[in-house]
């Protein structure tokens, strides 16, 4: 390495031209043996073909469907808001009380659960409690719940705030407890050491540090929990879901239509008013 | 009157940060803890305030045990500790005088605290400190928009409001530049002497020690090897304490130096210029 330097100024060639010899440089691979590399590589794109191969697409059914999706796009061309106004009207308020409701419930309890999962603040028992649920929460998708609070509940909206609670715990108490487990310890530090107690010491040195990303992320739950008391409602949870539900089930695309330009009107003011309130906390 | 016995701190890791300290610093002292990176300084204070739990040994601060005492007596023990911090460690997002008044915790209950309703002389304190140190009009700034040095002041407003007996002070200056740090070692000192507080400032720049304590203790591999007057500080002493090392060598690049400093008033001129 040292003699190269010496020789180039020999030679009279000055630093940017040996600058120059590095020019065609490439970033090194990611996986270094070229024959893995190179193996993985056909190996995936062998499992891909084999794989769309092997899906058993039946073209008759889909030339039926055809027709159907034609039907459903031409109501989606005029919706219809007027023709069943008072169902579609009072599903909207359903799933927005659904969803108030079970953002606010869901909210409350997470903050608990997320602090007990953050290993920095919890001791190890508690600790693995709040991490259980998380986990038994977050492996459920939202359905399978509805399906079973609507079974023990029946149906309507309460199994549907229920569900809606329940999956936003897992949501919120898991990227909550991720945030405090990342704060700035020396802070924290800094509080505890004035003799404060240990509710004053979240109150002062960790809360201050977490609560911006606790209102984003509740302000984002909020338009999931929105979009998802549409899908519940499918399974009989209540809300716009079902009003959605009985429009597919009598054929009536143009009611399905206006139903989902609500739904997408909805989510985009809410996501406008969040990204308003988020830019304002930071 | 702190007084340190005997005091062992072994991490878990194995590293014996301390061995077998013996120190006493007397009300009102000002104590300059000097030594290479790694001795054992930051632990020695951080065990004192029990941030760091000691393996053995004893520290008494005003004739009680701090080893020995459990959380509640702890807290209002550590309300006469006030620390200060390298790296200032103010809350970023609560603004100065919350910074400066969690100084108070130790002393309101949890509903006045959370509420920011802290007693009338509190926040008067709050606001005379934060006009001493020359912050008066930054009440109601963000911690976080503030310059290192001006974080530092908040950081000693916070540990003075505490009304402690003896200041813990890490590194005050090690972020700051050669003026701001002179600055804020004087605010430190003089402030120490108007209360009559004691003080232990752990510090890497031996000229500041010198020129701000009047007692100097230097720390090598967790023991102390130092303990004297500022001025008996000499090469020789130096070396013990931080390693061979040709202590005059440092004034000779002093003086190399001094030529480039002549080139910066030349670039002064050009940033007025500019502006
Ligand atoms: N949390 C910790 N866990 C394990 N070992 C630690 C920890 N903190 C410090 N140590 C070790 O203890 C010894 C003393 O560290 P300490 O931070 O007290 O030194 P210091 O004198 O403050 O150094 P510096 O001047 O760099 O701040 C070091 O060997 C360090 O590796
Ligand atoms: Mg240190």
């Amino acid at each position: 390495m040292n003699d190269i330097p010496e020789n180039t100024q020999k030679l009279g060639v000055t630093k940017m031209e040996t600058a120059a010899f590095s020019e065609n440089w490439s970033p090194p691979p990611f996986i270094k043996n070229p024959l893995l590399r190179w193996g993985l590589l056909l190996t995936f794109i062998l499992y891909l073909s084999l794989s769309i191969g092997s899906l058993d697409v039946n073209w008759e059914r889909i030339y039926v469907g055809l027709d159907r999706g034609a039907k459903f796009v031409y109501g989606f061309m005029n919706p219809n808001f007027s023709g069943r106004w008072t169902d579609i009207s009072e599903g909207i308020i359903e799933s927005l009380i659904m969803t108030v409701t079970s953002t606010a419930i869901g909210i409350i309890i997470s903050i608990p659960i997320g602090f007990g999962a953050a290993r920095n603040l919890a001791p190890l028992p508690v600790y693995l409690f709040c991490r259980s649920i998380i986990a038994l929460s977050r492996s459920f998708q939202e359905i399978i719940i509805a399906i079973l609070f609507v079974a023990i509940f029946g149906f309507g909206p309460l199994a549907g705030v229920l569900t809606l609670s329940f999956a936003t715990i897992g949501f919120l108490s898991k990227l909550l407890a991720e945030d405090i487990e990342s704060i700035d310890k020396n802070q924290a530090e800094a509080v505890k050491a004035t003799g404060s107690s240990w509710w004053q010491w979240l109150n002062y040195g960790i809360q201050p540090q977490v609560m911006p990303r606790l209102i984003g992320l509740s302000l984002y739950r909020f338009d999931i929990n929105f979009r998802e008391s549409a899908v519940v409602g499918l399974v009989g949870a209540g809300g716009i879901g079902a009003t959605l539900n009985t429009a597919f089930d009598r054929y009536e695309y143009d009611t399905a239509a206006a139903i989902l330009i609500i739904i997408i009107g909805i989510v985009m003011l809410s996501e406008y008013i969040s990204g308003y309130i988020r830019a304002g906390v930071q | 009157m702190l007084e340190i016995k005997q005091l062992v701190k072994k991490y878990q890791t194995g590293d014996l940060a301390i061995d077998r300290v013996d120190l006493t610093v007397e009300n009102g002292q000002v104590i300059a803890l000097i030594g290479p990176s790694g001795a054992g300084k930051s632990t020695l204070i951080r065990c004192v305030n029990r941030l760091e739990n000691s393996t053995s040994g004893e520290i008494w601060l005003n004739g009680e045990n701090i080893v020995k005492m459990r959380s509640g007596k702890l807290r209002r023990t550590r309300r006469s500790m006030g620390m200060i911090f390298q790296e200032y460690a103010l809350v970023e997002r609560l603004t100065v005088m919350e910074n400066v008044l969690s100084g108070r915790l130790g002393y309101v209950g949890f509903w006045r605290s959370f509420l920011r309703k802290f007693p009338q002389s509190d926040i008067g304190a709050a606001f005379g400190l934060l006009a001493k140190v020359g912050l008066d009009t930054m009440a109601n700034k963000r911690a976080d928009e503030l310059s290192g040095g001006q974080r530092q002041r908040v950081g000693i407003a916070r540990a003075l409001i505490q009304k402690p007996d003896i200041l813990l002070v890490d590194e005050p200056t090690a972020s700051l530049d050669p003026k701001t740090s002179r600055q804020i070692m004087r605010l430190i000192t003089e402030l120490c002497e108007e209360n009559k507080l004691a003080a232990i400032i752990n510090i890497h720049d031996v000229a500041l020690a010198q020129m701000y304590a009047e007692r100097i203790v230097g720390l090598r591999e967790g023991r102390i090897v130092y303990d004297g007057n500022p001025d008996d500080l000499k090469p020789n002493v130096l070396s013990e304490i931080y390693g061979k090392e040709d202590w005059t060598n440092v004034r000779k690049q002093k003086t190399k130096n001094k030529n480039s400093i002549k080139e910066i008033p030349n670039t002064d001129e050009h940033m007025e210029e500019m502006q």
